[in-house]
């Protein structure tokens, strides 16, 4: 690392001047000079330091806003009417206030995962203390963290440098928040920019999270070939205990992990998870299983399957406490950011706590001492199984009957439904018997809930939904890869040549929520797709789960089909939601080991790099959180793609690239210092589609990058026709913006080529060493 | 026929969409319009009325009215498929992007579009394109043909049954010189 904090106690030394007693010294921080990388312009950069990047994508991706409410009703002065044009009481317009909701966004979710990591490193330091060395990989990892490497100018050898990372970090979330009080920032673009860095925070956050946990509890380590692990209820073995834990903390988790361990009860007992807690049990746990993404809570909670409930944090129902109730079923909140409103028993007895949960006394406790939430949840769920016998808050079938026969079909289920599913059409066939298209919809409901919330009549609808996928639910039993943390630097050098080159098309990263718009299977048929066409799919948190749930023609999941490896046609699951950073990771360290680029304090010339070289293209098909919108920003700093499935357009604001404005796609030579206009590649910083086909073809397109060779600017090209024509039934119409030479049209398709390049009297041109920046450019030789 | 947001939650703020209450209101101020286009959305194939499709309804009332069609998402493979070939293809959000754009000169060049149909996108999603244009593009007049009542258009129609909207666009096309 760059410093280090210095503390001598002498507490008794004779010298020739004379005897020191009891001498103590603290010197604040002192420059640690091992790292022969030299510091770079831009160490912990403040949120104006990189304001200059962020313009220039900006400038090529303006914003376009789709304000959710023409109101602010933010501070006293207000409700304030800012439609079309009119200014509030502050003087802010409908463009800003836009970008500021954006702005918040992207702080809290930054604050969610920075607070996540202050959390788990605070207790990772007690436990192990502040000199535990990191290790991300063993020899296969010199990159240990390339963001934080990036961004702070910091090399963390230990948990105690994470700290001070966080400090940065946690520093500049509350400069960037500051921002958006009333009366501060004024300008759309500069809420943009400071969306910008505080998600590039986001990603610092995430990193020092997951390597503080990949370093102290024994995950995999960057390992390409992570164990499978059973996924779905129906790999679970219901007759015994079954504690399930959701969120994404996996602390209390491990407490539960370690206690049935030591006590010898792993086998007699059912360790589950729900949400990305789920993939780190699983990281840490080889008997732990993967029960789903977030938007099966409801399900399971009401399927009656768990004895025991723990709450961590983030993305948890808020109504659990109340769902886990009804199926008798005891909560252990374990989050002081997720009390619940119990009573904090950390500091009671085990014994009383025990006692209070299985005798039903309290249905709910804060616990915040892992170690005694693990041996709560072991011994009440022991103790409660046999007298809940897995009871369900689920209707029989002809309670189901009964109820779907007072439905008034007023539809104000489906009006409430963000799926729009058609469940008046299914409740009345289930009122005459006939329950198929309520199993039907099983598959696409998210599980929120919100029919139940507008039924006059009171109808369980979710729960009738459940009941009649009940068979289908209790035979999920697929596959999911445990997550493999990062990428091994040797991997980077293997593939570094044919992903900037282009030859390896891209590398497509599907990550995110589950807010899906028509089931989860979408994520799998997509990521097969580009698996198939020898992409790098790189998974993360629910996306991965939901890409594990589905099988092909010969009874394989996805991973099982194709090699963990960051290689042509692999498909990793790098874990959850703190592993993304992983991914962002990766994207530098092909910078950095392929390149040769620094990285130490060098972002701006890096986020270049990645920009202009990289094929890299996100896809959060079902992102519903603030923390998808601080991740995906953390990209956008970046210059990396990213698409969000039609949930998405919820975000309110999209950053669009304009293929018919050749002006925007101006890059300048390194070489020669020319500009040279490289068509538009990649587009779109941030944008919606609307459907799965929609989705592939974009994601063929935004892989296209200025720095591609000929052969791998023709690879990408095939794709995207490929894709095209069979999703969209035709050629594109902007090929002759990606040519550049007659080199770079597919061989297969010299002649619709050559049609539309005269068609549109297009011209040859260079290809270049593309670089925003003009002082990337090498001085010509005399 | 009800003048509330088809789903509860959407609802607008200050402004709110003129409802269309017979569907030769919305061919008058079609035949009014300049330069219109019509966005077609996903949907499309998915919204069946009388055992057909929405597209079939929209290819139909297009010919007839002769709006340029701009279809999005992968919709326009859809439309080839029925042998009508739309005037253009895009992304929902980048139609959305150019319209707010003074200065784009429309699908054919010549200029701006003064009105925009649209229909047969998700309902939220249309609903915010919609909550651009009309904060974005103040001058440009906007149009449901969704039987789904969207508040941040200038005209939708109310909310209205399968049987309803099937009627409305039969109206609307056979309304127009190219109409049956």
């Amino acid at each position: 690392m760059a410093t280090k904090n210095v503390h001598v106690k002498i507490d008794e030394m004779k010298t020739s001047t004379g005897l020191i007693k009891n001498l103590e010294v603290s010197i604040g921080k002192i420059v640690d000079d091992s790292w022969a990388e030299p510091m770079g312009p831009t160490p912990m950069p403040s949120m104006s330091t990189l304001r200059d990047w962020d313009m220039k994508l900006l400038n090529k991706y303006k914003p376009f806003y789709m304000p959710d409410c023409d109101l602010c009703c933010l501070c006293t002065f207000g409700k304030c009417d800012l439609t079309a044009g009119k200014r509030g009481a502050c003087g802010l317009d409908i463009g800003a206030q836009s970008s500021r909701i954006v702005l918040l966004a992207c702080c809290i979710g930054a604050a969610t995962h920075t607070a996540h990591s202050r959390h788990m490193i605070h207790h990772l330091v007690e436990k192990y203390g502040r000199r535990f060395p990191l290790d991300i990989g063993g020899l296969n990892i010199k990159v240990e963290a390339p963001i934080t490497r990036l961004v702070t100018g910091i090399r963390p050898q230990n948990l105690g440098d994470l700290e001070d990372v966080l400090d940065y970090a946690e520093r500049e979330i509350t400069q960037c928040l500051a921002v958006a009080h009333t009366g501060q920032e004024g300008n759309n673009l500069d809420f943009e920019s400071k969306s910008f860095h505080v998600g590039m925070i986001d990603h610092v956050g995430m990193e020092v999270g997951d390597i503080a946990q990949v370093s102290t509890l024994g995950m995999p380590k960057a390992e390409p070939e992570a164990p499978l692990v059973s996924l779905g209820i129906g790999s679970v073995d219901t007759t015994k205990p079954v504690i399930m834990c959701i969120g994404h903390n996996v602390i209390p988790s491990v407490g539960i992990i370690d206690y049935a361990k030591d006590n010898k009860l792993d086998d007699k007992i059912e360790i589950v998870g729900l949400c990305c807690t789920a993939h780190d049990i699983t990281r840490y746990y080889n008997r732990g299983r993967i029960i789903g993404p977030i938007s099966w809570q409801l399900r399971f909670i009401r399927g009656g399957f768990a004895d025991v409930v723990v709450l961590d944090e983030q993305c948890v129902r808020t109504d659990a406490f109340d769902e886990a109730r009804k199926v008798h079923a005891p909560v252990i909140a374990a989050s002081e950011k997720n009390c619940m409103g119990f009573k904090n028993r950390t500091d009671d007895d085990t014994d009383t706590i025990v006692a209070d949960l299985v005798s039903g006394k309290v249905a709910g406790v804060l616990i915040l001492d892992p170690e005694k939430v693990g041996e709560v949840a072991v011994r009440v769920a022991q103790q409660v199984a046999p007298i809940r016998k897995k009871l369900k808050n689920l209707p029989s079938l002809e309670e189901l009957v009964k109820d779907a026969k007072t439905c008034r079909q007023c539809d104000m289920c489906r009006r409430s439904c963000p799926q729009d599913l058609k469940l008046p059409q299914a409740i009345k066939a289930a009122a005459g018997g006939d329950i198929s298209q309520l199993t039907e919809l099983y598959e696409y409901c998210i599980g929120c809930g919100r029919c139940e919330q507008a039924c006059p009549q009171n109808l369980m609808i979710h729960s009738m939904i459940v009941k009649a996928g009940e068979k289908f639910m209790l035979e999920e039993t697929n596959f999911c890869r445990v997550g493999r943390g990062a990428v091994q630097d040797v991997e980077i050098r293997n593939v570094g040549s044919p992903i900037v080159l282009g030859e390896i098309p891209g590398i497509v990263a599907v990550v995110g929520c589950s807010n899906y718009p028509h089931g989860g299977k979408d994520v799998y048929d997509i990521c097969r797709e580009f698996a198939l066409r020898r992409y790098i799919v790189a998974l993360s948190g629910c996306s991965a789960m939901s890409a594990g749930s589905y099988k092909n023609s010969e009874g394989k999941t996805l991973y099982e089909e194709f090699p963990g490896e960051f290689t042509a046609g692999g498909v990793l699951n790098v874990g959850s939601c703190v592993a993304n950073s992983h991914i962002a990771g990766a994207a530098i360290k092909v910078a950095n080991i392929f390149a040769k680029r620094s990285l130490r304090g060098n972002y701006e010339e890096i986020a270049d790099y990645i920009h202009n070289r990289l094929g890299a293209v996100g896809l959060a098909w079902g992102a519903y959180s603030q923390k998808a919108a601080a991740i995906a920003a953390g990209f956008w700093r970046l210059g990396i793609p990213v698409l969000v499935g039609p949930h998405g357009s919820k975000y309110r604001r999209m950053l669009l690239g304009r293929e018919d404005k050749p002006e925007n796609w101006n890059v300048i030579d390194a070489r020669t210092g020319n500009t040279v206009n490289v068509g538009p590649a990649p587009e779109h910083l941030f944008q919606t589609v609307e459907t799965p086909q929609e989705a592939m073809v974009a994601i063929a397109k935004l892989c296209i990058r200025p720095n591609d060779t000929w052969k791998g600017r023709s690879i990408k090209l095939s794709h995207y026709v490929d894709l095209h024509k069979r999703h969209y039934g035709c050629m594109p119409n902007d090929l002759h913006l990606f040519v550049r030479t007659m080199a770079d049209v597919p061989m297969t398709l010299k002649d619709e080529f050559t049609k539309i390049l005269e068609a549109n009297k297009w011209k040859e041109t260079v290809i270049p060493d593309p670089t925003l920046l003009p002082r990337m450019v090498r001085k010509m030789k005399e | 026929m009800s003048c509330e947001p088809w789903q509860c939650a959407e609802i607008s703020a200050t402004k709110k969409a003129n409802p269309i209450q017979k569907p030769e209101v919305a061919v008058a101020m079609i035949k009014r319009a300049q330069r219109p286009i019509l966005v077609v959305g996903s949907n499309a194939t998915e919204r069946w009325m009388e055992g057909r499709q929405l597209i079939e309804y929209l290819i139909d009332f297009a010919k007839a009215s002769k709006v340029p069609v701009v279809a999005t998402a992968h919709m326009v493979g859809e439309f080839l498929k029925r042998g009508y070939e739309p005037a253009g293809f895009m992304n929902a959000m980048d139609v959305s992007n150019r319209l707010v754009d003074p200065e784009w000169m429309g699908l054919d060049g010549k200029g701006h579009p003064d009105l925009v149909l649209i229909v047969g996108l998700p309902y939220y999603m249309e609903g915010l394109i919609l909550a651009g244009l009309m904060n974005f593009a103040p001058d440009l007049k906007t149009m449901t043909l969704d039987n789904m009542y969207h508040p941040h258009a200038s005209w939708s129609f109310p909310n209205a049954s399968l049987e309803e909207w099937a009627s409305n666009l039969k109206v609307m096309t056979s309304k127009f010189e190219g109409g049956q």
